[in-house]
């Protein structure tokens, strides 16, 4: 007892050595910090940099008109409707085609497929494929799907060529997600004798929902974004479709997206428009974003509530 | 099948199991009685686990595994090329060591299976679930919050949810993989005394490293020693005057 009362007091007597608040930081931390801080300051400033910019010097050309009319000398309007409609109309139908066959063949190579050469491959293809550049899927788009399926610029052929894009995305990103379900899910579930396709249906699918937005995310990114696989494959269409039927023959129909007319407008040296078009495409893909993120957080089955 | 001294449920004869070429199991024999708590014991490896999952084909999920000689439930060889297996895990249900509840409500949880069974009527499930988490002693913990996700619940509570599940598609073997080993003491014993109630309706078949635990609930105890069967007795016999000197060796704390 004595002996603990004097080591108490030597304790107390020399307090600076012991204390913890007198150790140094370390200088490397604080550089680093420093480092990091940066980065984000630079990221952030170049982000709101271009947004900024594309948006102050466009939205001046933005005005009801612009947005609900279709360029013609006639009536001397100039518009984008019909851009805008047919970006929609190429976002739709190609996630339609492409996001079953990429969730499918997901599903496949990690629930059923057994881990092997075959897989590797399908595998190493996939990844290949998303790193090819996309003017040759425009080439091929417009050879197979324009030339020998005879579908010429089209909508169709846009979608289709976009969709060979777009697959391996969603496919990969289907996988990742499928990844990081935990196994004691799979064994529970089949542990007490339900079939393999319920598990993934009722199970697997709803726990890698947000992996499978982001996929969808990702690839909507890309159709928005891209030209060079469009211009030769879904043309340069700007009017609008013929109500009735008109809204079915359109998609045999050539339709150039917001991000073509963009670039035509800029080879044409018109960059009131184009950064007009720019600022709509911007705040489309922001909402877009938005928008999948809100229902990925409603659709996250992980979260406890 | 009346092979043995007694009354059978599950029959393990000449049971040899290979991972690619590592011998697993070495020539198992074993009759599980019905109505009673098996517990499997040894040492981290020696199989037992294993075992348990060989009992309902829960090995199947794994690559490269091969299996001899015959494992029978009432009689029926539950190896038979045309034994479904989905009706085989119906029948003998199986609960993990980490708990495993689904990321979805508690009610979803328990109604998940019956559900797949075809039962859709809101009365029948209800009443199912309510049995079920009775019959898991959970019911009362729950009851306010049956719409609210199995994920919040603890660990023994999730643990409790999982065999209330299990119960729930009306099995009559109960597999249970070291059931308490992630488990505090107090949500431990709830589930040691949940044993004693099931085994009143089901056949209950327990993999544990606790030897307390083994005594304290099971009726018949098998230990596994690199693959094999060394011993497999009455608990009582096992744990008072057992035959093998290794199986005195590690019931009495020398090794494992």
């Amino acid at each position: 007892m004595t002996n603990a009362v004097a080591a108490d007091s030597a304790i107390a007597a020399e307090p600076k050595r012991n204390s913890l608040t007198m150790g140094k930081r370390r200088l490397s931390d604080e550089i680093l910090k420093l480092l990091i801080y940066l980065s984000v300051f630079f990221s952030v400033l170049l982000a709101a940099g271009i947004l900024c910019c594309v948006i102050s010097k466009g939205i001046s050309s933005v005005s009801w008109e612009f947005l609900t009319t279709v360029t013609s000398t006639l009536k001397g309007t100039v518009g984008i409707a019909g851009n805008i409609v047919n970006t929609l109309y190429i976002i739709v139908l190609t996630l339609l085609i492409a996001t079953p066959i990429g969730v499918g063949s997901a599903i496949y190579l990690n629930e059923y497929a057994r881990p092997g050469r075959l897989v590797g491959l399908i595998e190493f293809t996939t990844e290949t494929l998303s790193g090819i550049p996309s003017i040759i899927f425009g080439l091929f788009g417009m050879v197979f799907f324009g030339n020998t399926l005879g579908l010429g610029y089209s909508i169709l052929t846009g979608t289709l060529t976009l969709t060979l894009m777009i697959l391996p995305l969603i496919t990969r990103n289907t996988q990742e997600a499928l990844k990081t379900v935990p196994d004691s899910y799979r064994c529970g579930a089949l542990g007490m004798g339900v079939t393999r396709w319920y598990m993934i249906r009722t199970i697997l699918l709803p726990s890698a929902m947000p992996g499978i937005i982001t996929g969808i995310i990702l690839a909507i990114g890309r159709i928005v974004g891209e030209s060079a696989a469009l211009l030769f494959t879904a043309g340069s269409g700007y009017l609008l479709p013929k109500a009735g039927m008109g809204l079915i023959s359109k998609i045999m129909e050539s339709g150039g997206t917001l991000t073509i007319q963009l670039y035509l407008s800029m080879s044409k040296a018109n960059y009131e428009a184009a950064f007009g078009i720019a600022a709509v495409l911007l705040i489309i893909v922001l909402g877009i974003n938005l928008l999948t993120k809100y229902a990925a957080g409603k659709l996250d089955v992980n979260k406890n509530g | 099948m009346e092979t043995g001294r007694k009354r059978t449920k599950i029959n393990a004869r000449g049971l040899n199991l290979y991972y690619g070429c590592n011998h697993a199991l070495k020539d198992i024999d074993m009759d599980i009685r019905p109505h009673a708590v098996t517990a499997l014991i040894g040492p981290s490896g020696c199989g037992k686990s294993t075992f348990l999952k060989s009992l309902n084909r829960m090995n199947d999920l794994v690559d490269c595994v091969r299996i001899e000689g015959s494992v029978t439930l009432d009689g029926e060889d539950i190896y038979d090329p045309k034994v479904d297996t989905t009706l085989l895990r119906k029948k003998i249900g199986m609960v993990f060591q980490q708990p495993n509840p689904f990321p979805m409500s508690i009610y979803d949880n328990i109604a998940y299976g019956p559900r797949l069974h075809g039962i859709k009527s809101k009365s029948r499930l209800d009443e199912i679930v309510e049995t079920s988490l009775r019959g898991a002693a959970i019911f009362e913990e729950v009851r306010d919050r049956l719409k609210k996700s199995a994920l919040g619940l603890s660990g023994g509570q999730q643990q409790r949810l999982c065999i209330a599940r299990a119960l729930a598609v009306g099995p009559e073997v109960l597999l249970m993989d070291e059931p308490t080993s992630a488990l505090d003491p107090i949500s431990t014993l709830k589930i040691e005394e949940l044993m004693e109630e099931l085994k009143k309706k089901y056949t209950v078949v327990v993999v544990t490293h606790n030897m307390q635990q083994a005594a304290r609930v099971s009726d018949d105890t098998a230990f596994f020693l690199v693959g094999q069967v060394v011993e497999f007795d009455s608990t009582k016999n096992i744990f008072s005057r057992p035959r093998d000197k290794r199986t005195e060796d590690y019931i009495t704390g020398r090794f494992g």
